[in-house]
């Protein structure tokens, strides 16, 4: 993401088209209840930060929020190329907001080689306003000129509202260089036309440039720029559209799914963050990065993804506090080192941020493609408590569970999140973190003589760790088959005895969970059974087909491992139960795959061995977040069947 | 050494650790095996310094070498092949009270684990690392290890090995950070206990490469170094290792080595006609990662709710 302007140009900036307020024109402001925008350009033009510049003003004005990143996949690919749009949507309304929303209503382009890339992805519909800029239309290169024209008349013909505006010659006006500029001008365009509190914006700027310390003439510059935009908007579009607020006494927050994963890690007590670079993940280690050590923590960038569970393990042994933070290819390359920690039953916080798989995959892209192998992905029988938060909140709050459970049943804990929650930056309440949550792992004082380092209760499997340090506790942890003692032990019966041991703290904590809570009709024609970050888009598809008196419900699985007790119970008060995922399965109406062939999704795979319920599943695989749309369609469709 | 002043009765600490205090189970090795040595000149270092077995830690990989936690009644760790030193380096990071010792093969260390290897002498955190190199993969049956002489014969290569053997010292010197090589040999046990007293004395990462005897797969590997004393070169310095007289009346091949000369060192890691023993280079001042590691070790409860709360209200609206 680049900063915005830095140059600055010399003229008088007041001799700027646009900064008389005279010539602002007045409009009726329509009230709106929610708005899908857009910005998209070239990578390195900036537009990332200034949506989440608007976003935030739009949080702070009360507004419920959604942002989604549209990643390049190369860091600096060629300028108006379509595969190099770079970008983010917002999404924000009066309501609180838990997707990504279908198409957009407002799109500011850079250029409209990069719109084809949302095109493509069924951003945009017929009467989607276009805010694109005009440079190109003039351009030196008779080839841009032609590919401007050309575009400019297929989106005439694809039903766009599209507005010529002069985004970049009017930056032009403020700084040297439009291309660090314009996206600050866009904002306060954006706030013309969307009523924002221009104020709030400035803030938002300050706190920004501040953060990347930069001095007072950068942010002056800003101003400038914002206030260009502003004023040019207010006297040449005829758009004024408003968003009530929720009034809301509560203090909320806004960050993006990894800012909340690191401030659970604060929250959570953990001490040792042990990771390795890793799209879409790193970004939760540099949230932490700057003040870990404060909340008494600190970072370990490790030599490679093997040695940064190694670390962590290490570290969690010696009695702290550790989370390894990763993405698919990270958590294969663990695989044998979670194996460890199961066997060894060492307590380990391990998130996955997933992303397109398998092998490289899409790297910068949502898929839920990590569910089995986080159950299933090492060798042997390995009892994994695997737990996926749907939301902004639950990545903040699901760290300290993590942390909490890793301890209580002395075992690895996978918390799956994914790049949609990775990224987009949303609302929630304010979370007040407690001084419980920072409590040591393990009482220090001498180990009481004759207890051994692994004293299973015979029912549950739980048992107390003795940790470096403690007297008498004296014990080698071993990855070999082990009695109670972690002496090396090679009878079947103990090896039989210490697998059941394992296997029965995920019994033991699936006792203290409760049966989920159903979305909308608690029975009826239509369960839909999702996990992690489609939860919003999943309820919102509901909410349209119950509209239309469809009874449907849905239910989102946070712990997946142990599964939450009385689905079967849940799901036989339904027609018909599928599951929505961002992952693969067969197309049952591909004439190649029959009953005896189809694959199902990850989640559907395992509540129907679970449940023995014949559970139907969708599933996409498209890069990108579901929208309530691609939801809905699916669940007609499946429900059009049933007739 | 403990006790020896007349008021002991008063500050002495109430436990006295003999050498059976850090004896585990009875070691499983092969007769003949260097690794026995080299288990009881631990058990004896532990002893002359009193560390508190609670607070020693024993970390090693997989292969034969990689027994050596369960011998001794320290905490262990015997962990996964070739990652011992990514789990010692954790259990270091934020644990400077404790003493961190990693026992490793030349396949646990040289092959699978190498990267660790590298990466972990330029984090430089305060460990002592034995090598404990039989030029072999013993626990496996006899494959090619990457220190296997030119032309070994094993279960990999039975017509003899193809490559040169990878040397270890070389190696550790030829990374940024490096700051403690020393080798030694299993057969001369005030050498060995002498060597690993002065690791165990060294602020950093020390590695000591310990030439040890296979007697079951590399039958004979040490006999002429063993029978010739002149095949070793003692390495002599009033900063390097202190030996006993008795050992330099037997050593007569002695070299006078500054073991702050890094260039030196490497030319002495390449000697082909004896094996120099002792103190092949040592910076006390080199980075140690571990005290970045330890940065705000001591935060206090408070402090952390303050830090905790500063950063949420980062992101309130």
């Amino acid at each position: 993401m680049s900063q915005s302007a830095t140059a600055e140009k010399d003229s008088n900036p007041s001799s700027s088209a646009g900064q008389s307020p005279g010539k602002e024109r007045e409009l009726p402001i329509r009230r709106v209840s929610e708005q899908i925008i857009e910005i998209v350009s070239d990578s390195g033009e900036g537009a990332q930060t200034a949506g989440t510049l608007f976003g935030t003003v739009c949080a702070k004005m009360g507004n419920g929020l959604w942002t989604v990143e549209i990643i390049p996949a190369e860091i600096e690919p060629p300028a108006r190329s379509r595969a190099g749009a770079s970008g983010i949507r917002i999404r924000f309304g009066s309501e609180p907001v838990g997707n990504m929303g279908d198409q957009a209503d407002l799109v500011v382009a850079f250029n409209e080689q990069v719109l084809y890339s949302r095109i493509d992805t069924d951003a945009l519909r017929r009467g989607t306003i276009l805010l694109l800029d005009d440079r190109w239309a003039s351009s030196e290169d008779p080839s841009t000129r032609e590919a401007f024209e050309k575009a400019l008349a297929d989106f005439h013909v694809r039903g766009y509202d599209v507005r010529e505006i002069p985004i970049h010659a009017e930056t032009a006006k403020v700084v040297d260089n439009p291309r660090r500029g314009k996206n600050v001008w866009v904002v306060g365009m954006l706030c013309a036309i969307y009523n924002r509190d221009v104020a709030l914006a400035k803030e938002e700027i300050r706190q920004l440039f501040e953060r990347k310390r930069k001095g007072e003439k950068v942010i002056e510059t800003n101003y400038r720029l914002l206030e260009a935009g502003h004023a040019w908007a207010m006297e040449h579009l005829d758009m004024r559209l408003d968003i009530r607020s929720q009034a809301s006494d509560e203090p909320r927050v806004v960050m993006s799914g990894n800012a909340a994963i690191a401030l659970g890690t604060m929250a959570a007590g953990i001490e040792v963050c042990s990771m390795y670079p890793i799209t879409p993940a790193t970004s939760a280690s540099h949230f932490l990065a700057a003040d870990f050590h404060k909340a008494g923590g600190v970072i370990h960038q490790a030599e490679d993804e093997i040695a940064a569970a190694g670390f962590a393990i290490g570290a969690s042994y010696a009695g702290k506090t550790a989370v390894t933070i990763t993405s698919g290819p990270g958590m294969a390359l663990k695989t044998e080192l979670l194996g460890l920690a199961v066997m060894a039953e060492v307590p380990l916080v391990v998130v996955d941020v997933q992303r397109g798989g398998p092998s490289t995959g899409l790297p910068t892209k949502v898929e839920q493609g990590d569910l089995l192998s986080s159950l299933f992905g090492q060798p042997g029988d390995t009892p994994n408590i695997v737990i996926a938060p749907s939301d902004h909140q639950e990545c903040f709050e699901f760290v300290i569970t993590a942390r909490k459970l890793a301890e209580s049943f002395r075992m690895p804990v996978f918390v799956l999140s994914d790049a949609n929650l990775a990224t987009a930056q949303a609302c929630f309440e304010c979370p007040e973190p407690s001084e419980d949550w920072l409590s040591p792992p393990v009482d220090q004082s001498e180990w009481q003589e004759g207890i051994p380092p692994f004293d299973w209760d015979a029912e549950t499997g739980l048992s107390q760790r003795p940790i470096p340090g403690q007297p008498g506790g004296q014990f080698v942890l071993t990855g070999l088959a082990h009695d109670e003692e972690s002496h090396i032990a090679y009878e079947s019966a103990i090896n039989q005895y210490a697998m059941r041991m394992r296997s029965h703290k995920l019994a033991a904590l699936q006792k203290t969970l409760k049966p989920p809570a159903v979305y909308g009709d608690e029975e009826g024609d239509l369960l839909v059974v999702g996990w992690g970050s489609t939860r919003g888009a999943i309820e919102e598809a509901i909410d349209r087909i119950r509209a239309d008196g469809i009874r449907a419900g849905a239910l989102c699985l946070r712990f997946i491992s142990p599964m939450e007790p009385g689905l079967s119970a849940i799901f036989a008060r339904y027609r018909k139960v599928m599951t929505i995922e961002i992952n693969y399965s067969d197309d049952p109406s591909d004439s190649l795959i029959n009953d005896d062939s189809r694959r199902y999704s990850q989640l559907a795979m395992l509540l129907r061995a679970g449940t023995l319920t014949d559970v139907d599943c969708w599933s996409r695989v498209p890069g990108q977040p579901l929208s309530p749309q691609m939801i809905e369609e699916a669940l007609r469709g499946r429900l059009e069947a049933l007739k | 050494m403990y006790g020896l002043k007349t008021d002991w009765l008063e500050e002495a600490s109430p436990r006295y650790y003999s050498v059976q205090d850090y004896e585990g189970a009875p070691a499983r090795w092969c007769p003949g095996c260097g690794d026995h040595a080299v288990l009881t000149a631990v058990q004896r270092l532990c002893r002359d310094e009193q560390l508190a077995p609670e607070k020693t830690v024993m970390v090693s990989g997989i292969g034969c070498a990689s027994r050596f936690p369960h011998y001794m009644k320290t905490y262990g760790f015997h962990g996964l092949h070739g990652r011992a030193l990514p789990v010692a380096c954790g259990i270091r990071s934020r644990r400077p009270d404790l003493h961190v010792f990693v026992a490793t093969g030349d396949g646990d260390c040289c092959s699978i684990g190498a990267g660790h290897w590298i990466h972990a002498i330029r984090y430089n955190m305060k460990m002592v690392v034995m090598l404990l190199d039989n030029n072999v993969y013993g626990l496996t049956k006899n494959q090619t290890s990457p220190t296997s002489a030119k032309g070994s014969c094993t279960n990999t290569h039975p017509t003899g090995s193809f490559l040169r053997p990878l040397n270890p010292i070389q190696t550790t010197l030829g990374v940024t950070n490096a700051s403690f090589v020393a080798q030694t040999v299993d057969w001369n046990p005030p050498h060995l206990l002498a060597t690993l007293q002065a690791a165990h004395a060294h602020p950093g990462f020390a590695f000591v490469r310990i030439m040890q005897r296979c007697p079951h797969f590399q039958p004979g590997l040490f006999d002429s170094a063993q029978n010739d004393p002149n095949e070793l070169l003692l390495l002599t310095h009033t900063d390097g290792i202190e030996v006993e007289d008795s050992i330099k009346r037997v050593l007569k091949n002695q070299h006078e080595h500054d073991p702050s000369n890094l260039d030196g060192a490497r030319e002495l890691a390449d000697r082909e006609d004896a094996i120099p023993i002792g103190l092949l280079y040592q910076n006390g001042n080199a980075d140690r990662y571990d005290q970045f590691t330890a940065l705000g070790i001591a935060t206090s409860r408070d402090e952390k709710m303050t830090a905790i709360r500063a950063e949420l209200g980062r992101y309130r609206i």
